[in-house]
């Protein structure tokens, strides 16, 4: 059964240490991916998103990062993996792609060879046949006149086009996941939607799973399956994305919708959520979100609300929540 | 030595990240400093040093001139001299305390005649732009096309030995840098908003400049200015190593190390005293400005 | 490409004529008649006309220049006050010597400084990364013509292992008997591209590192090997440049260790022209040095703009 999962995370911990301080990014998240599941992970940014995306396949800076729990993906124990199993992992069954495609990108290295080295180094291929199979995956992500831009340095191409390239590199050896680190956000509006709609159709078509890393509602249900809402290193709300736009449990979720503009909205004031996210170097008791939430009573700051289930799939830690019989 | 510009104009340029420095931000560098062990200690050592350089008439135990044969080349702690006697029978101790005036005012002067000289040329080249920038920066690139040693070495050479010709030399080396960090810092500052906005609203350009521009690129060029001390003092004892910097029989320290060059065979650790005198204050002076510069960068 | 060569040429043309202007105008800065800076004082009266005639020190300045630069160009420095010797021979011998100082002392300064500044990026923070800085800092704040006294003390006077002087007999030959000679002045002169190449490759490598793309790179799962080779080019233009002014100070700046070392090079004989005020040869020198210097740093230029491709070439 949990073969099948692409990830399978158990109260995962991710604390970045330095002499001054302990950031506690990642305090205690579970999650399961399945096969071709798209999930996203909504929140401000600090929200620890990014972190836990990383933390998937071991890319968190070394020797200050300190990972505990269960964190299975692939098959694969990353928590006490070594660098060179991880090496194994990425590239060929976990890929990732970046807000920033100029700076994701090496400057000084061609499209080209910057997509067949990754094929090079997974598959035993020569260097001229990866490069070959690098015109396919540029044809692949829709790039026009391919064969041009394979011999392109990044600062040649548009924002849209780097990020397509950049798509290219990820979907080198054909990975089971994908993790998808906010691949819009950079760029023009009307790009947006093309790479959106360009990483669906590619979702469905390889049949990959994917984290989608996002602090905007809008992509998050253009794309989702499922959505899990972060804050302050935990994940506050989980549920099929229909249910979870439609009707918010976490209060910290239903001030995300209420900050956001759609059509259903016209005519009405927007709402802001009052208030900053808490420090991550000392995490009080109770819920993170209580100094900003309308709903807080006293049991909210004396201890962490539990995941309560209102109905199968779904989730929240509020203690507003009502779990089901 | 061979090198002035072991912070690039790009590393100074990084700290001006933050425009209008509040008192607050020189608060943070000083609380940065006082964290910070090795620049304390160099600056300790240096005042220390200051200290015994600026009394040396008073708390000298002999006369810097006067020597006897009868006691030449006398080893470290010998009979009451301390650090022993030079190649003339004069005390080291009082020597060098005499030395490192000169080694000093020789090595610290260029750069704050270069810091204002050149300083004031890059920010001129740098906010007003145009053809004075094109003919400032054209002229600055002269000078880049010489090593900054034989440069020195060249002018002082020409110009003949003296203290005077020897400052004149070093800065003439020491100007085009700043004129370059200036000028860079300068230019990076008036092309921000808020600049761009008080140009907007109508304020005169010495306003502008007084109020936006200055407060802002003091901090950076100071800065590297510091990074130039440590060089400057190799440079200025090297150059009167060299015979370039003060008559004899006044003391200073490259001079110094240049007359005691014959007593390495019979007296090794005396004949290095000034070198290791003119290396602490190099390495103290080095320390020192990259702490300061540690303590300025806003990003860490 | 070859347009942008041309162009980059072009604009050194005009560094190059100033940097003479300053050599030409060494002789009047100076004090007294520049003649008494070019001719011995015990000439004759008429040859001291003559001489005055012939280098048209009787007419305005610019011609003058052009006067001195149509010699130059012919290859004329003027003759040493001191030996009478014409300037350009003694110089081109010298200068065969103080290159092979030069370069010796640079390859070795960037071998150690691009190995510890690396290995110091890498164990960013870490007590390697301390130790490397700690060099680093002491390789650019040593004086070193005090660091070539003290070497001479260890390895001349007390164990005896190494010449102290000179650059061996005759011409240079790089065999055994000169090599010892060559082991102490390099070392020294090594020491200051040691410690700045080491600051620059822990800045270059360690700004590299804690770029995006490394992640993307580690993401691709690459080899240490592959990594190593992206971070190498991306840096490589950068350190080119910082290699390329270190070699041209390099030949310049000898001449504090040439007079510790006697290495009789073109530092050793500008010393000397400056303990006997010998201008022709200090202006020969400088003219020849900074050339050379000029002409590095076009070809690092050049050589800069090919292997980066994010120098947009027009």
């Amino acid at each position: 059964m949990s073969e099948d999962l692409l990830v399978r995370a158990k109260n995962l911990n991710v604390k970045f240490v330095s002499r001054d301080a302990t950031v506690h990014a990642v305090n205690g998240v579970d999650f399961q991916l399945a096969q071709r599941e798209v999930l996203c992970i909504l929140g401000e940014s600090g929200s620890g998103k990014s972190v836990t995306l990383r933390a998937i396949m071991g890319l968190n800076p070394r020797g200050k990062t300190v990972v505990e729990g269960e964190l299975n993906v692939c098959g694969q124990d990353v928590v006490g993996a070594s660098e060179a199993q991880m090496s194994q992992l990425r590239g060929r069954q976990v890929a990732m792609i970046f807000q920033e495609p100029m700076t994701a990108l090496d400057p000084v290295f061609t499209i080209g060879r910057q997509i067949a080295e990754t094929i090079v180094r997974h598959e035993s291929i020569s260097y001229k046949d990866a490069l070959a199979r690098a015109l396919d995956l540029l044809e692949l992500v829709q790039i026009p006149s391919a064969k041009r831009r394979l011999e392109a340095y990044p600062h040649e191409l548009s924002g849209g086009l780097r990020q397509r390239a950049m798509i290219a590199i990820a979907l080198s050896c054909k990975p089971k996941l994908l993790l998808a680190d906010e691949p819009t956000t950079a760029l023009d509006a009307t790009v947006q939607i093309q790479i959106l709609l360009l990483l669906r159709r590619l979702q469905q078509e390889l049949g990959m799973g994917v984290i989608f890393v996002t602090h905007d509602l809008g992509v998050a249900g253009e794309i989702a399956d499922r959505i899990a809402v972060m804050y302050a290193g935990r994940f506050v709300e989980e549920g099929p994305v229909r249910d979870v736009m439609r009707a918010p449990l976490h209060p910290y979720a239903q001030g995300l919708l209420g900050a956001t503009v759609h059509a259903g909205l016209r005519g009405k004031r927007l709402t802001t959520i009052p208030g900053a996210p808490p420090d991550l170097r000392a995490i009080a008791p109770g819920c993170s979100f209580a100094p900003r939430c309308a709903m807080v009573e006293a049991a909210c700051r004396a201890d962490l609300p539990n995941l309560r289930s209102p109905e199968p799939g779904r989730s929240a830690r509020c203690i507003h929540v009502n779990e089901a019989a | 030595m061979s090198n002035v510009s072991t912070a690039t104009p790009d590393s100074a340029g990084a700290i001006v990240s933050d425009p209008v420095k509040s008192q607050g931000y020189w608060r943070g560098v000083g609380k940065r400093v006082m964290r910070d062990k090795v620049t304390l200690v160099c600056g300790a050592i240096l005042l220390v040093m200051l200290f015994l350089i600026l009394f040396a008439p008073w708390i000298a135990p002999y006369d810097p001139l006067q020597g006897s044969m009868a006691r030449r080349l006398k080893p470290v702690g010998w009979q009451g001299y301390l650090l022993g006697t030079d190649e003339l029978g004069r005390d080291m101790l009082t020597r060098l305390m005499y030395g490192g005036r000169f080694s000093w005012f020789v090595g610290i002067t260029p750069v704050v005649c270069a810091f204002t000289i050149g300083g004031t040329l890059g920010v001129l080249a740098g906010f007003v732009g145009g053809k004075i920038n094109m003919l400032i920066m054209r002229a600055t690139d002269v000078f880049y096309a010489f090593p900054s040693v034989l440069l020195a070495v060249a002018i002082s050479g020409a110009l003949g030995p003296g203290i005077f010709n020897a400052i004149l030399s070093m800065t003439l080396v020491f100007i085009p840098p700043l004129i370059r960090v200036s000028e860079s810092v300068t230019t990076s500052v008036r092309n921000l908003d808020y600049v761009e906005s008080a140009r907007a609203t109508g304020a005169n350009s010495f306003t502008i400049v007084r109020v936006h521009v200055l407060p802002n690129v003091l901090g950076p060029i100071f800065v590297y200015a510091t990074t130039l001390v440590g060089v400057s003092m190799i440079l200025a004892s090297g150059l009167s190593f060299l015979g370039l910097g003060v008559k004899p029989p006044t003391p200073e320290w490259g001079m110094m190390l240049n007359t005691l060059r014959t007593a390495i065979y019979s007296q090794p650790l005396l004949a290095t005293l000034p070198g290791i005198c003119i290396f602490v204050t190099s390495l103290c002076f080095n320390l020192l400005s990259d702490g300061l510069r540690n303590a300025m960068d806003v990003r860490n | 490409m070859f347009r942008y060569i041309l162009r980059r040429i072009a604009y050194a043309i005009p560094i190059a004529l100033s940097v003479s202007v300053v050599c030409f105008l060494l002789v009047h800065i100076a004090p007294g008649d520049p003649i008494d800076s070019i001719i011995p004082p015990d000439t004759p009266r008429e040859v001291v006309e003559q001489v005055r005639k012939d280098y048209g020190l009787d007419k305005p300045l610019p011609v003058q220049y052009a006067v001195w630069l149509s010699r130059v160009v012919q290859g004329d420095l003027g003759r040493s006050i001191a030996t009478r010797r014409l300037v350009a021979g003694d110089l081109i011998l010298a200068a065969r010597k103080t290159f092979v100082l030069a370069i010796t002392a640079a390859l070795l300064g960037f071998a150690v400084g691009i190995l510890l500044g690396s290995t110091a990026a890498f164990y960013k923070g870490t007590w390697i990364d301390k130790a490397c800085v700690a060099f680093a800092v002491a390789g650019v704040s040593i004086p070193h013509y005090w660091l070539g006294m003290v070497m001479v003390i260890f390895f001349s006077v007390l164990m005896n292992v190494f010449p102290a002087m000179g650059a061996g007999p005759g011409d240079w030959v790089w065999d055994r008997e000169h090599l010892q000679y060559l082991v102490l002045p390099a070392i020294t002169l090594a020491c200051i591209p040691a410690g700045l190449l080491t600051r620059t490759v822990r800045g270059i490598v360690s700004e590299i590192l804690s770029q995006d793309f490394v992640t993307t790179l580690r993401g691709k799962g690459l080899r240490n090997r592959t990594l190593a080779l992206h971070i190498v080019k991306n840096g490589a233009p950068t350190i080119l440049a910082v290699m390329g002014l270190q070699l041209g100070y390099l030949m310049g700046g000898s001449i504090l260790v040439e007079t510790i070392f006697s290495w009789p090079g073109t530092g050793s004989m500008l010393n000397a022209a400056i303990f006997r005020r010998d201008i022709p040869v200090i202006q020969g020198a400088t003219l020849v040095l900074a050339m050379f210097f000029v002409m590095l740093n076009l070809i690092v230029d050049i050589m800069q703009t090919m292997i980066d491709p994010r120098i947009v070439r027009k």
